[in-house]
């Protein structure tokens, strides 16, 4: 069985790989479209992938600040993808 | 083995099943075939994987002995504004013909986001 602490490091190592793999898959989707539904989609999906890093940076280095970071991110991803559905639905944001 | 080797055991276990399934979306994302599909890969991203990883923080933070559950705050905002979103992003597909089927608008009545076609039969009392 492997120790606890390389047990860790290891899947903290994969961690960081998947999600930035992840990260890039959403980033391709966000080039090639095709509809604006689809790049609204991809630009959410990059929101919650950027909080995984945030958290996962806030594991590996050990420290507990990165936790408003996550949270102010989570709060405005929400908002600007309803901001832009709306523009895309309406044309304007604020009728 | 004392608490802390299994806490630690735990919170790898949580970061390899939080990465799993956010890579799982992200490749249903890249993967799927047509825009309304592809709506639903995400939804592993927001659920399970940052659930996962949300909670590996917070064990971690826990073996590490400053343990708090405000990492709940975070899963809780997610999971609560996941499906508005979702409803907005359909409604986009919808409004811009991206869905293959768009759904017929209900009797007498027209979808409110989509653009008025030729065919289309406007209720009376419908303003301009």
């Amino acid at each position: 069985m492997i120790p606890a602490d390389e047990f860790l490091s290891l899947a903290l190592a994969i961690s960081f790989a998947t999600v930035a793999v992840s990260q890039l898959l959403a980033m391709i989707r966000l080039v090639i479209g095709p509809g604006s539904g689809d790049r609204i989609l991809a630009l959410d999906t990059m929101v919650v992938n950027a909080i995984a890093l945030i958290v996962l940076l806030g594991i590996s280095q050990g420290t507990r600040i990165y936790f408003e970071v996550a949270l102010i991110i989570a709060m405005l991803g929400f908002v600007s993808t309803v901001a832009y559905a709306r523009f895309v639905l309406r044309g304007d944001i604020i009728e | 083995m004392s608490w802390d080797i299994i806490g630690t055991y735990a919170v790898a276990i949580f970061l390899l099943i939080g990465a799993f399934f956010t890579l799982v979306g992200a490749i249903g994302l890249f993967r799927l075939s047509d825009a309304m599909t592809r709506l639903h890969a995400p939804t592993k991203v927001g659920t399970m994987g940052i659930g996962a990883l949300l909670l590996a923080s917070m064990t971690s933070g826990f073996v590490a002995g400053n343990g708090s559950f405000h990492e709940l705050l975070i899963m809780a905002f997610l999971f609560v504004t996941a499906p508005i979103s979702a409803n907005f992003m359909s409604k986009v597909n919808i409004h811009t013909k991206a869905s293959i089927a768009p759904p017929d608008a209900p009797d007498k009545q027209t979808w409110s986001t989509l653009v008025k076609r030729d065919g289309d039969e406007v209720p009376k009392d419908e303003p301009a």
